[in-house]
């Protein structure tokens, strides 16, 4: 188990994040001035320091960005994303791809599709399977990770090794697997293949911080109150351990994103170009790559900032409610 | 121990224990260690409305007891034996479903650390309701007045704007207050405190014990104290078990253990005080070492290399406890 070993480094990351929560919430709680206004929970407070740091203002401001584009992007395209406008200036041997020209800024693509359009409506098979997978991962995760924390003894140890063998797995080699075996690929695969690669994770990180608050005073204080097990399971131990759980689906919406334009690009994704997808583009992009370049750096820049700004969001949102890294 | 005068205890005490402590024995188990007996043969009484002392250093069984009794050790790694009986009812035999109703109802606990033993992410009202939804039954809504008035008779001032707070915006004290208005909440019989003022300031310290106290009184609610502070004993407790690696060495009523203390450990507590009215610059005189030096109770006195007065045979026998009426102590060489 040498700590290059990269199940082993993975499982760590998972363990530390998870440590997060098992540190005292004391100190999140003691940053909250005694005399507040009434009401204000550990998240306001949390929230309040979030406002004021630049690196969470970039990665929601991208993230903001990119949400609002995803939603309007059929209303403001300038052209269809699926009509092959340009396609009379389409030559295979001479000029395969037309450039940029009056009304269509970036160009087209080798079908004469408005480059632009197909960018910004692109946005929204991203955002939907980012957030869909992300969905479908944290609820796998959490049943299991509540599950495991909840019961511990065998159950805990089963849902455990089936979870390990899940992340011994290369995750997108798994993602891989999973796409592939299904007879036809459709958005619902990628889906599926990406959010299953997430599911350990989540059941990892939210078993660790359950066991961890299994222990904990106030857990042991509601115990000698009486408090039936369902209500310290619910109301005392998962809100107290839901913090590195929310950092997470942050960061894996970044990779989510990331896989599923992965998946994509090499062909495991949605076959119908009509719905246009950055991986996919990026993957049709190949071709043509040494004498337009353009038609992969542009979906690829999409990508990239996407992910770097639900990165950087995630990342300050644990710097905020982690009291260890806070300076 | 013919010297020994027994006192009557206050009449105002029924005779019949509320909880009976037999024999209560500790011991944890974990893999690759030697088993380590936390709590070591343990007996008392607790008569309804008494305040009974468990009074020791850190690590001498105090808490582990009190833990046992409520049934809140970890389910793995130890062994409970004896028992600990309840208004008849053997509270360690308890299935554990039984034991939770009762906990909250009919015996609850306070705990060292206010802060920490309330539940950070909801507010105070919810947690004090939850108790009397769980007991008594009531509609959440039902609960609401209950609880406010539960906070208002602990002393916490403007409750209707507390009920809506979260614990990191109460003060210490007020955090202990709002933990003694859930413990108290089903009006339990017994209560017990494990070292509740510890972790507050001295002059909250104060406030809370004489909050306790009162509360004691109206309510006529038992009370263990445990704690290392003779303070608080002195100013609380009827009757008082001291305890040293995990077995009881000497119980008195507070008159009598502070007025005439046989065990020498008990004496090194009292000693070990400062004192406001003592000569200027007058030495302390602390117990020398500390629970790490211990022998094992088998072959000898576990206080023995700490004692102030040992002779030859507190190394080499067990020595018993003996007992008559409420007073109790064990040790081969008492102080006279």
């Amino acid at each position: 188990m040498s700590p290059a070993n990269p199940f082993t480094r993975r499982k760590d990351r998972i363990d530390e994040l998870a440590a997060t929560a098992a540190s005292p919430s004391g100190g999140i709680a003691e940053a909250g001035a005694v005399d507040e206004k009434p009401g204000v929970s550990l998240i306001a407070s949390a929230w309040s320091r979030l406002k004021r740091s630049p690196v969470f203002l970039l990665g929601a401001g991208i993230t903001l960005v990119f949400v609002v584009l995803a939603l309007v992007s059929p209303l403001i395209a300038p052209h269809d994303p699926a009509a092959g406008l340009l396609l009379d200036q389409v030559r295979p041997q001479s000029n395969p791809v037309p450039g940029p020209q009056d009304g269509f800024p970036l160009g087209a693509d080798s079908r004469g599709r408005d480059l632009l359009s197909r960018l910004l409506v692109g946005s929204q098979q991203t955002l939907i399977v980012g957030v869909f997978a992300t969905i479908t991962g944290l609820a796998g995760g959490l049943s299991l990770g509540i599950l495991a924390g909840a019961f511990g003894g065998w159950v805990d140890a089963l849902v455990m090794r089936v979870v390990d063998v899940m992340l011994s797995i290369p995750s997108l080699l798994l993602a891989f697997s999973i796409a592939a075996v299904a007879a036809r690929p459709s958005q619902v695969t990628v889906i599926i293949a990406v959010a299953a690669v997430q599911v350990p994770v989540f059941a990892r990180l939210l078993r660790g911080s359950m066991l961890a608050q299994r222990s904990s005073d106030h857990v042991v204080a509601a115990r000698a109150l009486g408090v039936t097990e369902r209500a310290i399971v619910f109301r005392h131990m998962l809100p107290n351990s839901l913090a590195p759980v929310i950092v997470q689906s942050t960061l894996v919406l970044a990779v989510s994103i990331i896989d599923a334009a992965a998946l994509s690009f090499l062909g495991l994704g949605n076959p119908n170009d009509r719905q246009p997808e950055w991986g996919q583009m990026l993957g049709r992009a190949q071709t043509y790559i040494y004498d337009y370049p353009h038609l992969a750096i542009y979906p690829a820049l999409c990508i990239i900032v996407v992910a770097l700004g639900f990165t950087l969001m995630g990342e300050s949102l644990r710097e905020a409610l982690d009291p260890k890294s806070r300076r | 121990m013919t010297d020994t005068a027994t006192t009557p205890r206050p009449s105002r005490h029924g005779d019949e224990p509320l909880l009976s402590v037999r024999d209560l024995s500790v011991t944890f188990r974990r893999q690759g260690e030697e088993p380590f007996t936390a709590v070591d043969g343990v007996s008392f009484d607790v008569r309804p409305g008494q305040t009974v002392g468990l009074v020791g250093e850190s690590g001498c069984g105090k808490s582990v007891t009190s833990l046992a009794i409520m049934g809140l050790l970890p389910p793995r790694g130890n062994t409970v034996e004896g028992t600990a009986s309840f208004e008849g009812t053997d509270l360690l035999r308890l299935p554990a479903d039984e034991m939770r109703d009762r906990r909250g109802r009919d015996i609850a606990m306070i705990f060292q650390d206010p802060l920490s033993s309330l539940n950070p992410v909801v507010s105070v009202g919810l947690q004090v309701t939850e108790v009397l939804e769980r007991h008594r039954g009531m509609s959440r809504k039902a609960a609401q007045p209950v609880a406010r008035e539960l906070l208002d008779r602990v002393g916490i001032p403007d409750p209707d704007r507390r009920l809506k707070d979260y614990p990191h915006q109460l003060s210490g004290g007020m955090r202990q207050r709002a933990l003694i208005a859930m413990a108290l909440a089903c009006a339990p019989r017994l209560l017990i405190a494990d070292e509740p003022t510890t972790a507050l300031d001295v002059t909250i310290q104060a406030q809370i014990l004489s909050l306790l106290k009162e509360l004691v009184e109206d309510t006529g609610t038992a009370l263990v104290m445990i704690t290392h502070d003779l303070g608080v004993v002195a100013g609380l407790c009827d009757e008082v078990n001291v305890l040293y690696g995990g077995r009881i060495v000497e119980r008195g009523t507070r008159h009598e253990l502070f007025a005439n203390p046989r065990h020498p450990y008990t004496n090194g507590l009292l000693a070990s005080i400062p004192r406001l009215d003592g000569a200027r610059g007058a030495p302390l005189t602390p117990i020398r070492g500390s629970v790490a030096d211990n022998l094992p109770w088998d072959h000898a006195c576990a206080f023995a290399p700490r004692c102030s007065q040992p002779v030859d045979v507190c190394t080499a026998q067990t020595p018993p406890l003996e007992e008559s009426g409420v007073r109790a102590l064990r040790c081969h060489n008492p102080v006279r």
